[in-house]
């Protein structure tokens, strides 16, 4: 490639590059500005119309009322547990299919990890709804242990959304993990380390920056399901579902919750950023 | 305490072996990249594996390290059988071709690692660690990431990292072979000096004859999985074993056949050093002109033939004269750029050679 673009290059690079731009600005983060612009608009009790009259009472309700404050601090939870235990599944898995796996299996393995994602998100979250049910399968196979199954409510969301977003995690890790050279491990072992100590001070510093990044997938999309909650949730309240039964009601009420979960995916994009795992997204 | 322990590693140098291979066969699938050998390592002795890529020499250096089992053979360190002991638990540190730094941490915590790893305490760690650093010359590096660092310096960080607790035996996989020329040459003084100063046992892997040739206290040549001559540098270019050895350390004339019956006089496979042939005029030291070319024995031993130049080489401190003889024979002339040349030598010139008749010594083919 030349190194330095001639003028009429970079009027195609435009040319080329113009549509792209124009529907990330115009269609993203247009919509995104006119939902945060909504939020400051006013609901009329009666009729349900959005009125436009330019007031604050919206975040008002949403910083005083205990019940909102309750919800969010729900949802972040359960997107950190979904988060903490699909980074626990992904390192072994990714560990077995990257490094102990023979070559031959690792792109089955790949496939079998993948799979999953072609199903329809509607029709793995009802067979998890099944599986979780009275006479579910996960009940059944606790039974003879004198357990129960967790029925529908936090912990089967924590479980399914846990299961749906594994492979966006078991990815980048995998990814990190054979990139990871093997000469590396091969110096720990020769300087004196045992397996557990190459682990430690060779692998996991390495696929860091692989599990935040996987890290971010599993936590916005954890932080933004307001569908799997209504399949096995319960009586469950999470923002997604709360914002998702306010759009009909009151418009502008929903736009204002939903800037919750845009302000705590842009902190934890910020945090992340600090620790440098988007340089390898 | 280091300096003793020279002292006491160097005393008792002559006897003891520090790495012992019988026997030792190596098969990758149907492969057989190391093939039934036998070689010993002295303590305190630097030691090169000398051949052409794909000869196994590596695969010997991961079979000492513990990176690889043999299939069949044995392997000892100091004395010790440790043919199924794991790298962790050997007595032996590699420094790497690509020198596999940890990217993460920075080149104080590389070089400590081995002791980090040991449990040794963090005071002691880092004094020991600055220590090796200063050992390579690399003070005021420790809290840079190897990214940060040349080529050249990383070569160093390796090496401090694998002497930082002063092991039995260093194992050193080509590791001069990423640096340019100058810092190459610079390296090998300074590893043959730190070889020296620390009296640690060094096995050396290389396909560069000048490495193996300037830095060793002795060599093994080895070719597809087995080593044609283990011996003294002067010894295995003075006096190759085979063909192979003879061609492959240094550059020699190799006459075979027809052609050594032609030019040595006798039958059988010799070699000639090409520095070992002096150029002379023609009509010069054999008073009597050469009336049955091509060969003619000399008073002292000596053996002279003339020929015509086809090719010449300036190459800095020496000049290469590719010569051909009326049979249709080529030898290669190396002469250093001291004085004068005989008149006669320009191309297409003809020229007389002459050499020592023991400096054309016969190997097995």
């Amino acid at each position: 490639m030349p190194a330095a673009p001639t003028s009429g290059s970079r009027l195609r690079l435009t040319a080329l590059l113009a549509p792209p731009l124009l529907w990330l600005t115009l269609a993203y983060l247009g919509s995104l500005a006119i939902l945060l612009l909504s939020a400051f608009w006013a609901t009329d009790s009666f009729t349900s119309d959005v009125v436009h009259t330019w007031n604050t009472d919206n975040f008002h309700e949403l910083l005083t009322t205990p019940v909102y404050r309750t919800i969010a601090l729900r949802t972040l939870s359960i997107a950190v547990a979904v988060t903490v235990i699909d980074a626990l599944l992904a390192l072994p898995m990714a560990f077995c299919m990257a490094r102990v796996a023979g070559r031959r299996w690792r792109r089955p393995l790949l496939v079998a990890v993948l799979t999953p994602l072609w199903a329809g998100y509607l029709v793995k979250a009802y067979a998890w709804r099944v599986m979780l049910g009275e006479d579910g399968v996960v009940g059944a196979a606790l039974g003879p242990f004198g357990l129960h199954g967790p029925g529908y409510g936090t912990t089967a969301v924590v479980i399914v959304l846990a299961y749906l977003w594994l492979p966006y995690m078991i990815l980048p890790v995998y990814a990190a993990l054979e990139r990871l050279p093997e000469r590396l491990l091969e110096a720990s072992a020769d300087l004196g380390a045992g397996a557990w100590r190459t682990l430690r001070s060779v692998v996991l510093p390495a696929v860091r920056p692989a599990v935040l990044a996987g890290s971010v997938f599993t936590f916005s999309l954890s932080l933004g399901d307001y569908l799997t909650v209504q399949i096995v949730g319960g009586k469950t309240q999470l923002l997604g579902n709360v914002i998702a039964s306010q759009v009909t009601l009151d418009l502008p009420m929903a736009a204002a919750l939903s800037a919750v979960p845009v302000v705590l995916i842009v902190c934890y994009l910020a945090a992340v950023r600090r620790a440098g795992a988007l340089d390898s997204l | 305490m280091a300096e003793t322990e020279t002292r006491a590693r160097t005393g008792t140098t002559t006897t003891r072996t520090a790495v012992r291979l019988e026997a030792v066969t190596k098969d990758f699938g149907t492969v057989r990249a190391v093939d039934a050998v036998d070689l010993t390592v002295r303590e305190g002795e630097f030691f090169s594996l000398l051949g052409p890529s794909g000869s196994g020499k590596t695969t010997l250096l991961r079979l000492v390290a513990g990176f690889e089992q043999p299939t069949a053979g044995r392997i000892e360190l100091a004395g010790d059988d440790v043919t199924a002991t794991p790298p962790n638990r050997r007595d032996a540190h590699t420094v790497f071709q690509d020198y596999a730094l940890f990217p993460h941490m920075s080149v104080e915590q590389n070089v400590a690692y081995a002791l980090t790893v040991r449990g040794v305490r963090k005071a002691e760690r880092l004094a020991r660690a600055r220590e090796a650093l200063t050992t390579v010359r690399l003070d005021g590096f420790a809290d840079r990431r190897p990214a940060e660092l040349s080529g050249g310096q990383r070569q160093r960080v390796a090496l401090a990292r694998a002497l930082v607790d002063r092991p039995a035996v260093l194992l050193l996989d080509e590791p001069l072979g990423a640096l340019d020329l100058a810092l190459r040459q610079e390296m090998q003084t300074e590893l043959k000096e730190l070889q020296r100063t620390t009296g640690i046992t060094f096995l050396l892997v290389t396909h560069d004859q000048d490495e193996a040739l300037t830095m060793s206290d002795r060599i093994a040549v080895v070719r597809d999985g087995r080593v044609e001559q283990t011996g003294p540098p002067v010894e295995v270019y003075e006096r190759p074993a085979t063909a192979f050895v003879a061609g492959f350390v240094g550059t020699t004339n190799l006459l075979r056949g027809e052609a050594a019956v032609r030019v040595v006089g006798r039958p059988g496979t010799f070699s000639i050093r090409p520095e070992r042939i002096l150029l002379t005029d023609p009509a010069e030291p054999p008073a009597e002109p050469p009336a049955e070319p091509p060969a003619e024995p000399l008073p002292g031993g000596r053996r002279a033939v003339t020929g015509r130049i086809t090719d010449i080489v300036h190459a800095g401190a020496h000049t290469r004269f590719t010569i051909a003889l009326p049979h249709g024979d080529r030898l290669t002339v190396l002469r250093q750029n001291l004085d004068g040349l005989p008149q006669s030598a320009r191309l297409d010139g003809e020229i007389g050679l002459s050499w020592d008749e023991k400096d054309a010594f016969p190997v097995p083919s």
